[in-house]
């Protein structure tokens, strides 16, 4: 028990989960959108900034939720800021991919950007985690593709993680 | 069946002394014999759904082994016999609530179908646009949306009736939200959040003394409570097969047999009907008119033989068993830092809600998991009671019969895991 829950709580996460950055609205984003997860409750927006050359100057959250969604948000906007929208895409592809397990999908993600979310990936011993894990960056994802609104529940796309399957990481 | 139950109800009145014999009654549940993650199974969600004892299980394998098929149509001795059993259990449901007749006892498919047919067929049958309906603010979903649905339909008018800031409901919140234009009361017998018992007689007697039929969602409160329909004096009694240690997809509707008669039907179908032409179909009495289709058969008889499970074991007495795991619980969390118990009302059962500063309810549950302790993380259902309580969510660690003190101080030990972890 200790090993896993070590892993999902590392010290980076209950530090960016009890002080998030870039927390509280932006004055003028471009693209904003709200996202929850009906299962839990957890509610996020995520604020955008977005310029002419589709590079994503200024990213913020705000919203409550567990450590593992705040500190999740928290580091997706350290590390989504200079980047296209076409690499934030790529680098949520993999991070999705880090979440659930497999690790494929998400060409074009620098291997840096993602080795700064990998301390989340302890989730993935925690299927019915992943979707606090994912929470914010489906929400960043609407923002930009100018829905509004999001769900974890209503959106195929978003469920992010698979089905847990009996006795997996229930069983020891 | 009778062999059956005479069975089951035999085997656990051999335990049955005038104190509740907790060891042995746990040995019933196969279930808690597991480990999860390395540690012994500590159950603590039981107001979600009790986990079953054996004599059920046994009986339901033993109906689809010996006695199973459709029920009131055959005419060949499998048919009879199953809707003999199937109707017994319709007679031990009427016993568990002491309604006046078994013609009062509809079997749905859940605790939610049966508020949703009192909403769909009293609704439609006997409310009109402003007639209203008074819930409360501690209410589970299931008894708030079906009454938005009626709302959206028929333009009835939704009032809610405040709780205090404990948990507890007095009659008084009742008097300040009905009206002369109610025309029922839709509300929970106990708080699947808190675990607040409500006052269901004052209610009724107030709710009566204005006209206004009583509608009790007792799917928390018939599992922990002696419920009497006639001695609390309610209209319709809902409850559900799964929270009292019966099988799922089986829950019960009683209702005044003068109000289910003069109902319209619910669904439509076979078995509720009496002459079907293509011109006018003419339907069965209660309950059959509310029973469309092949109704649960053994999920139903399950249920049965688990209510008389639970008068074998006696209701009294594990109702006091619970009271005082539940005080122990009160008195352990209670003298924890940073944590706050949630729903103190002074008449409350069987569930612990909580928070802890600074740690979110699913990162609780989480880290207890891994400690075997089952417990249920979120806003259960009741987001209108969070926002009144103005929490996201909460740990909530819920009794059944087979809970013990052991239990609570592994959920305690638990607890300090956390603080370790969040510090």
């Amino acid at each position: 028990m200790t090993d896993d829950l070590r892993e999902l709580y590392q010290e980076v996460i209950l530090e960016h989960g009890r002080h998030p950055r870039n927390f509280g609205p932006l004055d003028h984003p471009t693209h904003a959108a709200h996202g929850h997860n009906p299962l839990c409750g957890d509610q996020i927006d995520v604020f955008v900034t977005v310029d002419e050359a589709g590079v994503i100057r200024d990213v913020s959250f705000r919203g409550r939720g567990c450590a593992i969604s705040v500190a999740s948000a928290s580091l997706m906007t350290e590390v989504l800021r200079g980047k296209t929208e076409a690499e934030a895409r790529a680098l949520f592809e993999s991070f999705q991919g880090m979440c659930t397990g497999r690790e494929e999908g998400g060409m074009g993600a620098s291997e840096e950007d993602v080795e700064r979310l990998r301390p989340l990936s302890g989730v993935r011993q925690f299927p019915v985690r992943v979707k606090c894990a994912t929470l914010a960056w489906h929400t960043l994802k609407a923002a930009i593709e100018g829905r509004g609104e999001v769900s974890t529940e209503e959106d195929e796309d978003a469920a992010g993680a698979p089905a847990p399957t009996p006795g997996q990481s229930h069983d020891e | 069946m009778n062999e059956l139950a005479g069975r089951t109800a035999a085997e656990a009145r051999g335990g049955a002394s005038r104190t509740f014999d907790v060891a042995r009654a746990r040995a019933d549940f196969p279930i808690l014999k597991r480990e999860v993650h390395g540690h012994p199974l500590v159950y603590l969600d039981s107001a979600a759904s009790a986990q079953k004892p054996r004599q059920v299980l046994d009986a339901m394998r033993e109906v689809y082994e010996t006695s199973y098929a459709n029920v009131h149509r055959g005419v060949y001795y499998l048919s009879e016999r199953a809707t003999a059993l199937y109707e017994e259990a319709r007679e031990k449901a009427r016993r568990f609530v002491n309604a006046r007749s078994r013609h009062e006892i509809v079997f749905t498919k859940g605790g939610t179908e049966a508020i949703n047919l009192v909403a769909a067929s009293y609704g439609r049958g006997f409310l009109k646009a402003g007639d209203e309906v008074v819930v409360s603010e501690l209410e589970h979903h299931s008894n708030i949306v079906p009454w938005q649905i009626l709302r959206e339909s028929a333009g009835i008018v939704l009032k809610v009736a405040r709780i205090e800031d404990d948990g507890d409901f007095r009659p008084e919140a009742l008097e300040r939200a009905i009206t002369p234009r109610t025309r029922l009361v839709a509300i929970s017998h106990m708080s699947n959040v808190l675990g607040t018992v409500l006052p269901a007689k004052e209610i009724v007697a107030i709710a009566h003394a204005h006209g206004a039929k009583v509608l009790l969602d007792g799917c928390q409160a018939a599992v922990h409570l002696s419920v009497d329909v006639q001695e609390i004096g309610c209209d319709f009694y809902a409850f559900t097969g799964h929270k009292v240690y019966g099988p799922n997809a089986i829950g019960v509707l009683y209702g005044r047999e003068d109000l289910l008669a003069a109902m319209p039907p619910y669904q439509g179908g076979g078995e509720m009907i009496k002459l079907v032409t293509f011109e006018k179909t003419t339907f069965a009495d209660p309950p059959a008119k509310f029973e469309a289709g092949t109704p649960p058969i053994v999920p139903a008889i399950g249920l049965g033989v688990a209510l008389d499970y639970l008068e074998s074991l006696g209701r009294e007495r594990i109702a006091r068993h619970e009271a005082e795991v539940l005080a122990y619980g009160m008195e352990r969390l209670g003298r924890i830092n940073r944590l706050r118990l949630v729903g103190t009302a002074p008449s409350k059962a069987s569930v612990l809600s909580f928070v802890l500063d600074e740690v979110h309810p699913h990162d609780v549950a989480t880290v207890l998991d891994r400690a075997g302790v089952a417990v249920r993380a979120g806003h259960h259902c009741a987001q209108p009671l969070m926002q009144r309580l103005g929490l996201a969510a909460t740990v909530r660690a819920s009794l059944g019969l087979y809970s013990t003190r052991s239990d609570i101080d592994a959920l305690v030990a638990a607890l300090d895991r956390v603080k370790e972890i969040f510090g």
